[in-house]
């Protein structure tokens, strides 16, 4: 029996071998890129692109092609921007307006969420404002400027609205889209693992739908910029404050060009700004976890 | 005397049977009518008993294994599972990429309603139990093929269920792992007092694992005969014993299949 018993013993140590002998061929290996990697593919492109389009940009001054007051030049408009550092009011229009587009776009996820989760689980509601729901993306939210100064008047509550109309569809289809998107082999493993109603909804549907919800958010984001500078250009009151929609109109009525491109350059570089600093990371980290960012 | 009895807890070790499907058939709607997939099923899975389903493409194995799952109800007959929900592997591995290997073993944990204090040690003790001791932080797309296996055979133990219904886990795996995890299921049956039901069409694989080999017709699937392999465990796929009975359940699954080309 002894011999019996040892051959066991040496079966399943043979076994185990053998086992981490594959788990050690077979396991993935993962790696980081280097930071000086990161910095030579990712961080100087674009930065050599902005440099080429200032270079083109003064070359068209020198060249003069058209006149003063229609293009100004880089070093005027990098004027308007010290002058406005000086006098303390450029971080008071940038704020104005990120402090809005922030608070609007967090009541539109608050409201996108659960309309979106709604949409996605329940038929009936699918059925009835889905396609609303879709076809409103494709209507430019400026369109809802004049109807929100109506109702609301010339204050913030008009400028919530027109974002909340801009944003909260493209949360909600986000969500949608994320759901939709869910192996139908994670739902069932999630059911037999007893994962119904809303354990399922709260432990398998939403974070199965992560990425595409994030990329609803990112997308949410953009049309809540978008709307809140179509509002800001169309709207201005004193009691709205400047923001830089207002301070791009200020410089088409003053005919300051430099002051427009100003308005126009802090428009982009915030849109970019909050997508570089909180959503592109977000999707990283979510993606990256799950094993979706391919390196090529 | 007639009197209905409540099956309780106390019971369940008394109930002869870890499954029991009874006269299950099962049909699908289509453009052209209603489709016979499974017709008139009677089969019982004894506890602790390890059976395979062996079958063709279009036997229904895959539909049978989703009822018995509780994923899908029979067109007739009934199916009881007296242990509670089986537990359910499937051909891909279906760990949730979002979680740890850890913490999807611990969702299971949690949804069976382990208080979250044991969880930790709990997720710990069953990925040992599959040799994957230092796999708890690992993320999915981090581990190989082999590897996703004994994690979701993990979790699915961590059901705490009295059967397990697995769906050909094995078959995208290259013949080593699947050699390997062959030896692992048989080790792991061996040690729990577990039943399997375990759909497959590899008939070596059915032969190497199971006590008792069905094999299904194809069209609508019927039971067409049953071996009981009575070859001392631990066997190897390439046992003789397993080759000889493998050859005569190839010859009759291949009668099996003759039969459909000939209309």
């Amino acid at each position: 029996m002894a011999s019996t018993e040892t051959a066991a013993k040496d079966t399943a140590q043979d076994l185990a071998g053998l086992e981490a002998g594959l788990d050690a061929l077979d396991a993935v290996r993962v790696s980081r890129t280097p930071v000086r990697e990161v910095l030579v593919r990712k961080v100087l492109p674009p930065v050599v692109a902005v440099v080429l389009v200032l270079v083109v940009w003064q070359i068209l001054i020198w060249a003069q092609v058209t006149d003063d007051y229609k293009l100004p030049s880089p070093s005027q408009v990098w004027d308007e921007v010290t002058d406005a550092w000086a006098q303390g009011t450029l971080l008071g229009y940038i704020w104005t307006s990120v402090s809005r587009g922030l608070l609007g776009f967090l009541l539109a996820l608050a409201i996108g969420t659960p309309l979106g989760l709604l949409v996605s689980r329940v038929k009936l509601i699918r059925a009835a404002i889905g396609p609303v729901l879709s076809g409103l993306q494709s209507l430019p939210s400026v369109a809802w400027v004049p109807p929100a100064v109506i109702w609301l008047g010339l204050d913030d509550r008009m400028m919530y609205a027109v974002i909340l109309l801009g944003a909260v569809p493209s949360i909600a289809n986000g969500l949608v889209a994320g759901v939709d998107q869910i192996p139908p082999l994670h739902l069932r493993a999630g059911k037999t693992l007893g994962a119904t109603g809303l354990r399922g909804t709260w432990h398998i549907v939403l974070p199965a739908a992560l990425p595409g919800y994030l990329a609803g958010l990112k997308q949410g984001w953009a049309f809540s910029w978008r709307s809140l500078m179509a509002a800001e250009i169309i709207a201005s009151s004193p009691d709205l404050g400047v923001g830089l929609g207002q301070l791009l109109e200020q410089g088409r009525e003053t005919s300051s060009m430099s002051m427009v491109f100003l308005a126009i350059i802090l428009i982009l570089a915030v849109g970019i700004a909050i997508d570089l600093l909180i959503f592109s990371p977000l999707e990283r980290w979510v993606l990256r976890g799950r094993g979706l960012l391919v390196k090529n | 005397m007639a009197t209905t009895t409540l099956t309780t807890t106390e019971d369940r070790t008394e109930v002869g049977h870890a499954a029991r499907i009874d006269h299950v058939s099962k049909s699908f709607g289509g453009p052209e009518g209603q489709q016979l997939v499974l017709d008139d099923i009677t089969l019982d899975v004894a506890p602790g008993e390890f059976v395979t389903l062996l079958g063709a493409s279009g036997c229904g194995k895959s539909t049978l294994l989703n009822l018995v799952a509780g994923l899908d109800r029979p067109t007739a007959g009934s199916i009881e599972t007296p242990g509670g929900r089986p537990a359910l592997m499937f051909q891909e591995h279906a760990l949730f990429p979002w979680l740890t290997a850890g913490k999807n073993i611990e969702l299971a944990l949690r949804l069976r309603g382990m208080p979250r204090s044991e969880r930790r040690a709990e997720a710990e003790r069953l990925l040992e139990l599959v040799r994957l001791g230092g796999a708890y932080g690992k993320r999915v797309h981090e581990l190989s093929g082999g590897m996703r296996q004994r994690v979701a055979m993990a979790r699915a133990l961590a059901q705490d269920s009295q059967l397990l219904l697995m769906d050909e886990p094995f078959a995208a795996l290259d013949a080593i792992t699947r050699d390997v995890l062959h030896d692992e299921l048989t080790r792991i049956w061996r040690e729990t007092d577990l039943s399997v039901l375990f759909v497959t069409h590899n008939v070596r694989e059915a032969v190497r694992l199971a006590q008792r080999v069905v094999l299904l017709s194809s069209r609508p699937g019927r039971i067409a005969r049953e071996w009981t392999v009575g070859i001392e465990q631990p066997r190897r796929i390439e046992d003789t014993a397993v080759a000889e009975l493998s050859v005569e359940i190839t010859e009759q699954l291949r009668g099996e299949i003759r039969r459909h080309g000939q209309h």
